[in-house]
């Protein structure tokens, strides 16, 4: 085989996950290929067509042989890995992360503009979250309302950064960063000036992504909030085909 | 530069060092300038020049007692002095050819008896901003010698073969590292000096960079040369002004000898080195977040793999060690790789660079052979616990570490014992604790740093360490249950097994190695609202009648 058709050639990698084989191209991550499966991985900060963060924790599986527990969103497949998505521990430390995001700010879902279209919701729902252990922290943190449209809520941001990277990757605006370190972090808009006086494109990709409450739209306060994420591996692929 | 010059420059030194019949080495390194000892230094040059006597007044790197400072060491007697004024300037310089100034005298035998010093040999010998001076005691020979006698692979074969591992904390084998460096494709490779030391009560690789930065600077281009890079950066945090002052000097100096630059030692080898400024986060030290802020990032880690050997900075391979361990290159090439391995134990080869604090009689700057025990290091060497009190426990390994209670203090030291025994090498600090402290107290510090640490990307350690820290004080406040202590141990598990980078994933240890050996003070705060050590402000502390009376 000449070089040239070497590199043609398309990587097939099989591995296990929770048991069942299945088949792979080198470069997929665990999670798209579990995806592909039908095998339920949980995860909030992954968002399709944004680039991986790593940072929520909720799709750490277990790999035989590592003693660590590895994120799926970036790890990439392995000719044999062993996955393992489902277990007891899995499942607590999940429980528990979610546990930690409710109790770290002010998630009152009664209240909350997107109540019954949060994934954060659903999420703590799938994951068997029934109560919270931990004692509430109750930051008082601000609300942005100046901007003509949308309303940042810091009460509900999980600092999940889908926001900043929709919002660097897919519009090429920037607007969106994170200000402060450890529990004191924020996310904020230009030099934190006031989401209606920031260079906001008004695009409103950042709402739409934002898998909770912490972004919405002013028009639909009170009612209910559907979001719309699926158009950015929609928007990627059309730029692509361009 | 050739071979023939270096030997000349040093054989020069060397002459100029013999035209004076005294010298007197004034530590000018952090701690003692924190006691005015650039007053002494000007005080004693001037008395020099009055009484017409022959005699070197030298700025050094750290001399390592650092609680006895200003330290000023006389050659060729080799007397200590410690706690120099400038009044005592005229004393001193008068004393030069008779008896020593009793007064002035340390008495330190024992500091010194036990040390090994091959990181530390330079300090307090040399001034660290004169290159030659560097030169004069063995400096660049290293790097002239595997430039024109070695290849790449051979230098990283000799650095495996010596056993040398990270002093950053984690102990990987440096050959390895360097190894799989130098396998790595790219048309652009990067070494990168780690000295953005964070742990409280940690100043090895501060006083390392001001004591004998050049060493640094040659291990660092052997490091090049090994695995291929040609260029290379040394991270310091902007807290450690002298240090970047003095490697600012250094690196001026390094290129005007040519050791830096183009056409290295005459060859056709190039690297050169510039300095970047931490701005004061301690997860910085993390190798993938220190590779973020170099690249301008906001500094948080990104999960490994890959790692950085494979794609670090600007996605190139590269080469990330810490001071201490490049500090440790030049002496192995230069004495062989068996005569490192031969120092340590089987497994943790060659020395350690120690920082001694706290409940401490001398608190410094110590250099070790790997193995020896704990109560040699802090009875020995550190003259014991002062004021009569009893030992209670050792911190090593900074906020990723534990703590080491008496029952262990035979421990040998190395990277696996310290594991073992619930805590951590680290990068070398070694906080001592008396009777009065109280370790539930202990743990809620280091819980407190972390928290403010944290860099705030992953969930369990943003907010992890933030409710475990909550909890401790809750405790300390003698106002949590049985109920809060089981969610502590639970949050411990939580953060430790699903945090993204060594600072969540450490950050629950402090609190793990209390637990295990001084559970009973935790409980003491919980069931009798009492703490032990008397630190604590817990509600039905009884005041003892001699405090009252003091």
């Amino acid at each position: 085989m000449s070089p040239a058709a070497a590199n043609t050639t398309i990587d097939v990698k099989t591995l296990v996950i929770d048991g069942v084989d299945v088949s792979a191209r080198a470069d997929q991550t665990v999670l798209e290929v579990a995806r592909e499966n039908n095998i339920f991985i949980p995860t909030l900060c992954h968002l399709d067509g944004l680039s991986d963060f790593g940072a929520c924790r909720l799709c750490l599986v277990e790999v035989k042989g590592s003693p660590k527990l590895l994120p799926a969103c970036v790890l990439k497949v392995q000719e044999g890995m062993e996955i393992v998505t489902k277990s007891d521990r899995l499942l607590h430390y999940r429980q528990t992360i979610l546990e930690l995001l409710f109790a770290e700010r002010n998630h009152v879902c009664s209240v909350c503009v997107v109540n019954g279209h949060c994934e954060l919701q659903s999420m703590a729902q799938s994951q068997g979250v029934t109560h919270v252990r931990l004692p509430y922290r109750n930051p008082q943190l601000p609300v942005d309302a100046s901007h003509e449209r949308f309303v940042a809520d810091h009460n509900r941001c999980i600092l999940c950064t889908r926001c900043v990277r929709v919002c660097s990757e897919i519009e090429g605006a920037h607007v969106w960063d994170v200000m402060g370190r450890g529990i004191d972090s924020m996310v904020i808009t230009d030099l934190m000036q006031p989401w209606g006086e920031s260079t906001c494109t008004r695009c409103g990709k950042c709402v739409n992504v934002c898998p909770t409450g912490a972004l919405f739209d002013k028009s639909k306060v009170g009612s209910a909030h559907p979001k719309y994420p699926d158009f950015v591996p929609y928007l990627n692929m059309m730029r692509e085909c361009q | 530069m050739t071979s023939e010059e270096l030997l000349q420059i040093a054989e020069t030194t060397v002459a100029e060092r013999k035209e004076f019949d005294y010298e007197l080495n004034v530590c000018m390194a952090l701690g003692c300038m924190s006691q005015h000892s650039d007053k002494v230094k000007a005080a004693l040059t001037e008395e020099v020049a009055k009484s017409g006597k022959r005699c070197h007044v030298r700025q050094t790197g750290c001399i390592g007692p650092c609680a006895a400072g200003p330290l000023v060491s006389v050659g060729p007697t080799g007397t200590l002095y410690g706690n120099v004024h400038e009044d005592d300037a005229e004393a001193v310089v008068a004393s030069l050819g008779g008896d020593p100034v009793e007064r002035l005298q340390t008495h330190l035998q024992h500091y010194f008896e036990g040390q090994h010093p091959i990181v530390l040999e330079n300090s307090g010998q040399i001034d660290p901003e004169k290159i030659d001076e560097f030169i004069g005691r063995g400096g660049y020979l290293a790097l002239m010698q595997v430039l024109t006698q070695m290849t790449p692979q051979e230098v990283v074969e000799q650095i495996s073969r010596s056993g040398l591992r990270g002093r950053g904390g984690g102990g990987y084998p440096t050959g390895l590292k360097w190894g799989t460096v130098a396998k790595a494709v790219g048309a652009q490779k990067y070494v990168i000096c780690n000295g953005d030391e964070g742990d409280p009560g940690a100043f090895m690789d501060r006083s390392v960079l001001e004591s004998n930065p050049q060493r640094v600077i040659e291990g660092m281009a052997i490091a090049a040369y090994a695995v291929g890079a040609t260029k290379g950066y040394v991270y310091v945090r902007a807290e450690y002004p002298l240090a970047i002052s003095r490697l600012t000097v250094s690196l001026r100096e390094a290129r005007r000898r040519g050791f830096l630059g183009s056409g290295i030692c005459g060859t056709t080898f190039a690297f050169d080195i510039e300095i970047r400024i931490g701005a004061g986060a301690f997860v910085c030290g993390e190798e993938t977040a220190l590779i973020a802020s170099i690249e301008g990032l906001r500094g948080q880690p990104r999960s490994r793999p890959p790692y950085p050997a494979v794609s670090g900075l600007w996605g190139s391979p590269t080469l990330i060690n810490n001071v201490e361990t490049f500090a440790n290159v030049a002496p192995i090439l230069r004495n062989g790789p068996e005569w490192y391995s031969n120092i340590g134990t089987a497994k943790s080869k060659g020395t350690k660079v120690f920082a001694l604090t706290g409940k401490i009689a001398n608190t410094g700057l110590i250099e070790v052979p790997m193995g020896m025990t704990l109560r040699q290091i802090i009875f020995e060497i550190g003259g014991g616990i002062p004021g009569g009190h009893k030992f209670k426990a050792v911190q090593t390994g900074g906020p990723s570490g534990g703590c080491i209670p008496e029952q262990h203090l035979d421990l040998p030291v190395s990277y696996e014992s310290l594991i073992d025994a619930g805590s951590m090498m680290g990068s070398g600090g070694m906080i001592v604790m008396d009777d009065t402290s109280c370790m539930v107290n202990v743990a809620r510090y280091f819980m407190e740093f972390c928290m403010s640490e944290s860099c705030g990307k992953c969930i369990p350690c943003r907010t992890g360490t933030a409710q475990m820290f909550n909890l401790l004080t809750k405790i300390c406040n003698g106002e949590a249950t049985h109920a809060d202590l089981d969610l502590l141990v639970d949050l411990c598990d939580v953060v430790k097994n699903t945090s993204l980078c060594g600072l969540g994933m450490t950050a629950p240890n402090p609190v793990l190695s209390t637990l295990r050996y001084f559970k009973d003070e935790y409980l003491a705060h919980i069931e009798n609202q009492h703490c032990p050590a008397g630190v604590c402000a817990c509600g039905s502390r009884v005041v003892a009648a001699e405090e009252v009376m003091a």
